[in-house]
C-alpha cells in the first residue's frame, strides 16, 4: 500500500501485510512551515501551507471551501484501547488539521518492567509494542503524504521501562514524547532515583533521535485541589525538567513544556490563566510551549468544555503556543470518541485562525495588575527553589512532601505527595557503575569506559561492536503474536462483516460497536427524567442504556438528558434506497439548450422569510447562478405570499417558479410547497409550470412527497437546477408532441 | 510538610529589588544547582532497564534482554555493563554478539566473566 485515494478505505489488513520488515521512513520532529498564507481574498499571518486532502470547517462551503492552516503544530490525542480502529480516525483527524498524533498507553503500562509484545486490547489506551508502533507509523506515513504535511507521532517514554522505550520509539520513527522523571515520582509512585537514572538514559536517546520532549508538568494542575494555587510550582516542575534534559543533551528547540491554563471559568478565568502564561514564558523563554487545554473542571457537558477550551486558545494566541494541543470535549465522560476528536480539532482551527495576527491590534499592558500578578508568580517560584536547596535538594524536598501542596507557595498545606527516596517501585534497583563499565552502543548517557578497548572509539562505542540498531535498523528484532486469545487479527475477523460484508453499524470508537446516543428532553424533574430516558432507550430497542449527561434547565419545568445505548442491528447496504445521483449537464449543453428554448424563472423568498443568500446564489450570474446559462429572471424579493409567486408567473410568462424556503419551523417549507401547487392547480397553469423549491433544510424526497416538481437542499449550485430545469422542460416538450 | 500561613510577603524582600532580568538570572542559576547532583547521580549510575536498553540496541529481542539482564544481576555484573559482559564473551569465544548473548542467557560462562573482571580492574 503506497498511496491512499480520498474516496477509498484504509484497508488495516493491508497495513499488517508485511509489517515485520518496515521501516519508518524518517525521523525526529517536524515543525510547520510557517509563513503568511493568502487564500482568496484574506491574508493569514500566523500560518502555514494548506493541505492536499482536507475536509474544511462547516462554515467554509459558504467561502469557497477554504482551509487556512494556523502556525502551530495541532494536536489530538487518540487511543481507544484498540490501535487498527485508532488508525481510521487518525486518517480523518490528519484531514481535520492533525499534525502531532499521541497515543495513550493502556492502564498500568508505566508499571510494567520491560517491553510488551503483540497486539493485545487495551483499557483506556493501547499496549504500546512494537507491532502497533510499526503498524501506526506504517499508517501515518501513508496518511501524510495523502494530506501533503508530515505528522508527529508521539507517545510516553515514562514508568520503570523508560529507556528501553526509548530504544523502541527510536526504532520505530516515533517523532515525539512525554518524558519527566517528576511524573514517574509524584503520580505513579516509582522510586525517585531510579526514575532520574533511566530518565537520563531515555532523554539521551530521544536527543540522539531528534524527538520533541513534553514534560508532564500539567499533571500537577490536574491533581491539585485548586489548581491555580499550584502556579508558582508549576515553574520549579517546568525548569527542574527542562534543565536536566537540557544537561543531558537535548537541544533546547526540542524542550516543550506541557503547560495548561490551570484555571476555568466560572473563575476569572483570564486573569487567574494570563498572568501566569506570562510569568512561565518569560522565565522558561529558552524553550517550546506545547499548550494543553484544561481538564481539571470539565464536567459531562461537551458545550460547556468547549468553551472553556476555546478560552484557553484565546490566552495562547495572546501569548504563544508552538504546539497547540486539543483535549476531546467528550473527556468528562469517556474515552474520546471519533467524533470528539475531530471536534476538538475544528475548535482549535476555528478559534486560532479567527484569531489570527491578533496581537498586531492588542497589547498586553507592561503595568498594572498582569505585571504585578506575573511577577509575583515568579518570586513565589524563587522562593520555592531556594527552599529546596536549603532542604538538601530535590530528593530531600521531595521525601518532605514539598509538591502538589494545596497552599499557593510559601503557604503550605501540609498535604502534599511525599515519596520516600528507598520506597516506591523499582526501589534499591540503581546500580553503581564500576570504573571499567562499558556499554557499546550509541545514545548511552554517563560513565562509559570504552577507552579500555578502543581509544578511537571514545566517540562511537557502537564501533566496538561494527554499529547498533541505530545505525543498522535490519539488526532489530521483530516479535509478533504472543497471545493467540488476544492480538489483532482476531478483533478483525470479529468484525470482518462491517468491513467486507456488505452490513454497517453505527460506531464511535470501535468498528460495529453499535453506540449511539440519544438527545432528550423531559418536562420534568432530574429524577424522574433520568428515570424516563432510560425508559425511553429500552422502548427504542437500544441495549446497555446509560445516561451520560444531565443538564437540568428548571428545577421541575425540565431535564436534558442524554442517553449512550447499543444498537444492535446491522444495516445491508445493499438494501439501502439512496437517492438518485442527478446527472448533470454540461454548462454548454444547457446554454446552447435555453438558447433554442427560452426560458424564464420568477424566483424569491416565500412567506415570511427574510433569508435571500442562497436564492441570490442560485441565480445571479456572479455566483455560478441560473443565469450563467441564459436563463432570465424576475426577482420577486424577500417575504413573497405564495399566490404571487403564480401571478407572477402568469403574467411575465414564466417557465419555473423557484421558492426559497429556510425557515423550517413546524415543517411550514414543505406546507409551503404544497400551497404552491394547489394554487397552481387552482389557477389552472400547474402543467405550465416547473415549481421548484429550496433551502437548507429541503430534502429532495419530501419536497417532491409535498407536489413540486423538485426540491434543493444544502450545497445547491446553480448548475444542478439549470440541468434539472434543462431535463424536465424536454420532458413536457417530448409530452406535448406526443 | 508542615502547615504554614502565606509569609510571601515577608520572604520576598531580597527579591523585591531586583530587576525582572535579574530576577530571571537569579531563577536561572538556582535551576542549575538544583539539578547538579541529579545529573552526577546519573553519569554514575545504571538501572536493569537502561542495561536492557543497551541490549536491544545490540539486537537482542525484548525477551532475551530480560533474561539475559537477570542472569547478570544475579552474578551483580550489572554494574560492569551488560553490553560490555556479551561483548567479553564474544571476544573470548570468537563468537557473534547475538551467540554470545545465548551463553549468558542459558547461564553458561558466567564465573569466566566474574574471573575476566577480577584481572581487568
Amino acid at each position: 500500500m503506497n498511496k491512499l485515494e480520498p474516496n477509498k478505505k484504509l484497508d488495516i489488513r493491508e497495513i499488517l501485510k508485511d509489517i515485520e520488515n518496515y521501516h519508518p521512513k524518517r525521523r525526529g520532529w517536524v515543525w510547520r512551515d510557517i509563513t503568511p498564507q493568502t487564500i482568496g481574498e484574506f491574508t493569514y499571518i500566523q500560518a502555514s501551507p494548506s493541505l492536499k486532502n482536507y475536509v474544511a470547517l462547516p462554515s467554509a462551503r459558504g467561502l469557497k471551501n477554504i482551509d487556512p492552516q494556523v502556525d502551530s503544530v495541532i494536536t489530538t490525542e487518540i487511543a481507544s484501547g484498540r490501535f487498527e480502529d485508532d488508525i481510521r480516525r487518525m486518517r480523518m483527524a490528519a484531514y481535520h488539521g492533525a499534525d502531532h498524533i499521541m497515543v495513550i498507553r493502556t492502564a498500568g503500562q508505566s508499571h510494567i518492567d520491560g517491553l510488551l509484545e503483540g497486539t493485545p486490547q487495551g483499557i483506556g489506551g493501547i499496549p504500546i509494542t512494537r507491532k502497533q508502533l510499526r503498524a501506526q507509523r506504517k499508517a501515518l506515513d501513508i496518511i501524510e503524504e495523502e494530506v501533503g504535511r508530515p505528522i508527529n507521532y508521539h507517545s510516553y517514554v515514562s514508568g520503570v521501562a523508560g529507556p528501553e522505550i526509548a530504544v523502541l520509539f527510536t526504532e520505530e520513527g516515533v517523532n515525539g514524547a512525554h518524558q519527566d522523571p517528576q511524573y514517574n515520582i509524584l503520580y505513579r509512585n516509582i522510586n525517585a532515583l531510579r526514575s532520574f537514572v533511566d530518565a537520563a538514559e531515555s532523554k539521551k536517546i530521544m536527543a540522539y533521535a531528534d524527538m520533541a520532549q513534553i514534560d508532564g508538568a500539567h499533571n500537577a494542575n490536574a491533581t491539585a485541589r485548586d489548581a491555580w494555587k499550584v502556579m508558582p510550582e508549576l515553574l520549579v516542575q517546568h525548569i527542574i525538567n527542562s534543565k536536566f534534559s537540557e544537561k543531558v543533551g537535548i537541544k533546547k528547540a526540542n524542550i516543550c513544556l506541557s503547560t495548561v491554563p490551570p484555571a476555568a471559568s466560572p473563575t476569572p478565568d483570564l486573569k487567574l490563566n494570563l498572568p501566569y502564561a506570562v510569568a512561565l514564558r518569560e522565565f522558561l523563554s529558552d524553550y517550546k510551549m506545547r499548550a494543553q487545554m484544561n481538564t481539571k473542571y470539565m464536567d459531562s457537558s461537551t458545550r460547556e468544555a468547549t468553551v472553556t477550551h476555546v478560552l484557553n486558545l484565546l490566552v495562547s494566541r495572546l501569548t504563544s503556543a508552538d504546539i497547540q494541543s486539543t483535549i476531546t470535549p467528550d473527556e468528562g465522560r469517556n474515552v474520546p470518541w471519533h467524533v470528539y476528536n475531530i471536534e476538538a480539532l475544528d475548535t482549535a482551527k476555528q478559534a486560532m485562525v479567527g484569531m489570527d495576527d491578533l496581537l498586531s491590534m492588542v497589547e498586553l499592558k507592561d503595568e498594572g495588575y498582569l505585571q504585578e500578578k506575573k511577577r509575583e508568580i515568579q518570586e513565589r517560584s524563587i522562593l520555592m527553589m531556594e527552599e529546596i536547596i536549603e532542604m538538601g535538594g530535590y530528593f530531600k524536598a521531595v521525601e518532605a512532601g514539598m509538591f502538589v501542596d494545596s497552599g499557593e507557595y510559601p503557604a503550605r498545606n501540609g498535604d502534599g505527595i511525599k515519596r520516600d527516596i528507598n520506597g516506591g517501585i523499582g526501589a534499591g534497583t540503581v546500580i553503581k557503575r564500576d570504573k571499567d563499565y562499558l556499554a557499546p552502543v550509541t545514545a548511552h548517557y554517563g560513565y562509559n569506559n570504552v577507552a579500555q578497548y578502543n581509544e578511537e572509539f571514545i566517540d562511537d562505542p557502537a564501533k566496538l561492536i561494527g554499529g547498533c540498531t541505530f545505525e543498522k535498523p535490519e539488526m532489530i528484532k521483530f516479535i509478533d503474536e504472543l497471545d493467540e486469545t488476544d492480538n489483532v487479527y482476531l478483533r478483525l475477523d470479529k468484525t470482518e462483516k462491517y468491513r467486507s460484508g456488505g452490513l454497517l453499524k453505527p460506531e464511535v470508537e470501535w468498528l460495529g460497536d453499535g453506540t449511539v446516543v440519544v438527545d432528550l428532553f423531559f418536562s420534568e424533574n432530574e429524577r424522574i427524567s433520568e428515570a424516563a430516558a432510560l425508559e425511553t432507550g429500552k422502548k427504542m430497542n437500544l441495549k446497555n442504556v446509560e445516561i451520560i449527561h444531565k443538564e437540568v434547565l428548571h428545577p421541575s419545568e425540565g431535564t436534558r438528558i442524554q442517553i449512550k445505548g447499543t444498537f444492535d442491528f446491522d444495516i445491508e447496504v445493499d438494501k439501502l434506497v439512496l437517492p438518485k445521483i442527478v446527472k448533470l449537464h454540461s454548462e454548454d449543453e444547457i446554454r446552447a439548450f435555453v438558447k433554442k428554448n427560452p426560458i424564464k424563472v420568477v424566483a424569491g423568498t416565500a412567506g415570511n422569510d427574510e433569508h435571500s443568500v442562497g436564492i441570490r446564489e442560485v441565480l445571479d450570474i456572479k455566483h455560478g447562478g441560473v443565469e450563467k446559462y441564459g436563463i432570465s429572471y424576475e426577482y420577486l424579493g424577500t417575504s413573497v405570499p405564495i399566490e404571487k409567486f403564480i401571478d407572477a408567473a402568469i403574467e411575465t410568462k414564466s417557465n419555473v417558479v423557484m421558492m426559497s424556503t429556510i425557515i423550517s419551523h413546524d415543517g411550514i417549507h414543505y406546507k409551503s410547497m404544497k400551497k404552491l401547487h394547489n394554487y397552481a392547480v387552482e389557477k389552472g397553469v400547474r402543467d405550465q409550470l416547473i415549481l421548484i423549491a429550496g433551502g437548507t433544510q429541503v430534502t429532495p424526497e419530501i419536497a417532491r412527497e409535498n407536489k413540486i416538481d423538485q426540491g434543493f437542499g444544502r450545497g445547491t449550485k446553480g448548475i444542478h437546477i439549470a440541468s434539472f430545469i434543462m431535463d424536465k422542460y424536454q420532458e413536457t416538450l417530448k409530452k406535448n408532441e406526443s | 510538610m508542615e502547615e504554614r500561613i502565606d509569609d510571601y510577603k515577608t520572604r520576598r524582600e531580597h527579591l523585591k529589588n531586583m530587576s525582572d532580568q535579574e530576577l530571571k538570572s537569579y531563577f536561572l542559576k538556582l535551576s542549575e544547582e538544583m539539578m547538579e547532583p541529579l545529573l552526577e547521580m546519573a553519569y554514575t549510575h545504571t538501572s536493569k532497564s537502561i542495561e536492557r536498553s543497551v541490549l536491544l540496541r545490540m539486537g537482542f529481542s525484548s525477551i532475551d534482554t530480560k533474561v539475559i539482564v537477570n542472569n547478570l544481576d544475579e552474578y551483580d555484573l550489572l554494574k560492569k555493563g551488560a553490553g560490555h559482559c556479551v561483548y567479553v564473551l564474544s571476544k573470548k569465544n570468537r563468537i557473534s554478539i547475538l551467540a554470545a548473548g545465548m551463553l549468558i542467557k542459558n547461564s553458561e560462562q558466567l564465573d569466566y566473566l566474574l574471573e575476566y573482571f577480577k584481572n581487568n580492574e
